[in-house]
């Protein structure tokens, strides 16, 4: 089994045995037996592109950020070959890739669009050799697998530093442990945010990042938006915040169905209501536009791409259940927890929550991000919580000491249980969960398994 | 007539830097326990370049942080809190170190080519190792004065392997987990009314009669405190049991 046709074929029979035997969605083992075969497979295929790759990176925002930008360049006549499905390690990329090949030199597409997990960008990024790469945020998630964020910025620092000159560096000027990665480099495109009036008064609890990368003082914000993120400068070094080129301004939240903007380029400025609720989602809007432009979109692509974006799986997903509509929130860490439960709060009328917190490995098994998140936010908000999964009670505890009433809360480990629970006291036939990482998988199976939604494979494909 | 409810007053040593592992939620176990009695709670912080007031405070509270914040603190506390951490310790106020906070109040912490002081309120050195980190749930068996056999549990993520010095005790005897260095089965150090431990997750959340313990040491109560319902917190208790593998 030298050439590499036949090793596709032989890994692609894998993921056709995952999905009959009921292994999962089989997303990412094709890809793992075709490495396992030809370890320079990223590369052979990718080089297949005629118009090369694009990389976005993040601790919140990827699944998101990748789905607006595919939607701007599928507008904007590309074909892509995206690991839309969310699996970003290596094997995720690679079962995409055997996906799309085909002949000895063929692909169903013409630019690849790859969201890539945090500790993957260094490897996935070697091989694929990106034309553009989006570094969107760093945020405090999962110690016990990611390690400190310090740790990452400095793995990033040496993937930029080795990114070839011509590849195209897309940055958050916000964050300032990303806007400090171009420091060195001149193909930079910067986004952002410039609206004062959205700034937060204080910095969240979870911050990290808070300290000049340059001198060690401490930054001074002008404005704080979204954890770490914000206007900010060092007055001991003078180190400022890059000035975007990319950037929303004029921002008009909408609970949690939408937000409106200007969209400000340096091709114009435009308007843009964007069908994805959140400051949170206005980030990864101009994140995606950024990537995009440095693609070659146009401002017209980019606002109608933006403008038809439709929710990534469980991100502000919307189902129906007979006559209630569930709306589906994926929570991982402090900051993005932060930002669905503001997003929540401006929901009019109290809200009938499912919160489901496990603690696997891809959740985090150290469930103490719970207590970083500001659930003193949803207090005066709430009807009742169910709280469900492994540690269903933990969770109930961190919302009792946030000041909910110990009435609201019911602690429902069972998951098909505490559905069935929380959709029979939607008093106004809504429900609003939150689930963790594989908390979402398994609601979505349990959906899927009462004909609410597709499985996310079939989805996916 | 039952006598004034005193007020507990903690001293939280770099809440902006220490709080890693949501150090947050120990410190709001302790004021919502206290305030659901009647018990006064204040909270104030010692940041970098502040003075510490030995007198101000009946528990003094350091979390973990990251590498270079630790470093950042490990100076300052060594240049500028010593004395006044050692006076409040040896008037009789508590004294709780969490994780990096547990490392600093040893002798020192050897990280490769550095070495970072630390206060020497507790007889152990901590040692960054090549090995792997210590990460996983943990569960150790405590016998404290007032409440004698309990089980504290929580979730450890450690790089440094601490090892006690020849008086030294442990906080408690390690039932499942990595504890102290992975080896002798011991977790923590209480030398009296300081204590340190590598147990967060937080820690006060998933133990909640710790919780009440520390309140009743630090305030040197006689009478038992009220009775709360703590079925929500006995139900997370046992699932933390559960995740450590008991």
């Amino acid at each position: 089994m030298s050439s590499l046709r036949a090793k596709l074929a032989a890994a692609r029979a894998v993921g056709s045995v995952a999905r009959v035997s009921g292994r999962g969605g089989g997303t990412s083992l094709p890809g793992k037996v075709l490495l396992r075969l030809d370890p320079h497979a990223l590369t052979r295929l990718t080089s297949r592109l005629p118009n090369g790759s694009a990389v976005i990176s993040a601790t919140n925002g990827k699944t998101t950020t990748a789905a607006m930008s595919a939607t701007v360049l599928e507008r904007a006549g590309h074909r892509l070959v995206h690991n839309r499905a969310g699996a970003n390690m290596a094997g995720g990329i690679a079962s995409t890739l055997l996906a799309a090949a085909h002949g000895s030199k063929g692909m169903r597409g013409d630019l690849g669009l790859f969201e890539v997990d945090e500790l993957w960008v260094a490897q996935i990024t070697e091989q694929v050799q990106p034309r553009a790469l989006l570094l969107a945020n760093l945020f405090r998630d999962q110690l016990d697998r990611y390690g400190e964020l310090e740790t990452i910025a400095e793995r990033w620092s040496e993937v930029v530093a080795r990114l070839s000159e011509s590849s195209r560096l897309v940055l958050n000027a916000d964050d300032p442990l990303i806007a400090d990665l171009g420091r060195e480099r001149a193909n930079v495109t910067y986004f952002g945010v410039e609206d004062h009036s959205l700034a937060v008064a204080q910095m969240q609890h979870a911050s990290d990042s808070k300290h000049c990368r340059r001198c060690g003082a401490p930054y001074v914000y002008d404005a704080i938006y979204l954890g770490h993120l914000g206007d900010y400068h060092c007055e001991v070094c003078g180190q400022q915040r890059p000035k975007p080129s990319v950037y929303a301004e004029q921002i008009t939240l909408h609970g949690t169905s939408r937000a409106t903007f200007m969209l400000t380029t340096p091709l114009g400025s435009r308007a843009v209501l964007l069908p994805l609720p959140g400051l949170y989602n206005v980030y990864n809007a101009v994140a995606a536009a950024a990537l995009c432009f440095a693609l070659g979109a146009t401002l017209d692509q980019v606002v109608n791409g933006l403008q038809g974006a439709t929710a990534a799986f469980g991100r502000a997903e919307e189902v129906t259940v007979g006559d209630a509509s569930l709306k589906l929130l994926l929570m991982k860490n402090p900051a993005g927890a932060n930002e669905l439960l503001r997003t929540l709060a401006l929901e009019a009328g109290e809200l009938d929550v499912l919160a489901i917190l496990n603690d696997q490995i891809a959740d985090g098994r150290d469930v103490s991000w719970v207590w970083d998140a500001d659930f003193e936010l949803l207090v005066s908000h709430v009807r009742t919580i169910v709280c469900s999964g492994t540690r269903a009670a933990e969770l109930a505890v961190r919302l009792k000491y946030a000041g909910v009433e110990p009435s609201r809360l019911l602690v429902i480990p069972d998951l098909s249980q505490a559905l069935d629970r929380a959709l029979e006291g939607a008093r106004d036939g809504r429900v609003f969960a939150l689930p963790t990482y594989t908390a979402l998988l398994a609601l979505r199976e349990e959906l899927a398994s009462r004909g609410h939604v597709s499985r996310y494979w079939e989805a996916a494909a | 007539m039952a006598a004034e409810l005193p007020t507990l007053r903690v001293c939280a040593l770099y809440p902006t830097l220490m709080n890693i592992y949501a150090d947050r939620g120990n410190l709001l176990m302790l004021e919502r326990r206290c305030e659901w009695r009647g018990i006064g709670f204040e909270l104030t912080g010692a940041g970098i370049g502040q003075a510490l007031d030995p007198d101000a405070a009946d528990l003094y509270y350091m979390g973990g942080g990251q590498d270079r914040d630790q470093m950042l603190c490990a100076t300052d506390l060594y240049e500028h809190k010593r004395l006044a951490l050692g006076a409040a310790a040896e008037r009789g106020a508590l004294v709780l170190g969490v994780c990096g906070g547990y490392q600093l109040l040893g002798h020192s912490y050897e990280l490769g080519n550095q070495t970072l002081p630390g206060v020497g309120l507790l007889d152990a050195n901590t040692v960054r190792s090549d090995g792997p980190r210590l990460i996983g749930n943990v569960a150790i068996e405590v016998d404290l004065p007032g409440v004698g056999t309990r089980t504290l549990a929580g979730f450890e993520n450690h790089g440094g392997r601490t090892h006690l010095g020849p008086d030294a005790e442990p906080l408690g005897r390690v039932l499942k987990g990595h504890g102290n260095n992975g080896r002798d089965g011991r977790e923590g150090v209480r030398c009296g009314n300081v204590i340190g431990t590598y147990l967060h997750g937080p820690l006060l959340p998933k133990n909640a009669w710790f919780a009440d313990w520390l309140i009743t040491t630090a305030l040197e109560l006689s009478e038992p405190l009220a009775q709360l319902d703590d079925t929500l917190e006995q139900l997370a208790h046992a699932d933390a049991c559960k995740a450590a593998g008991l």
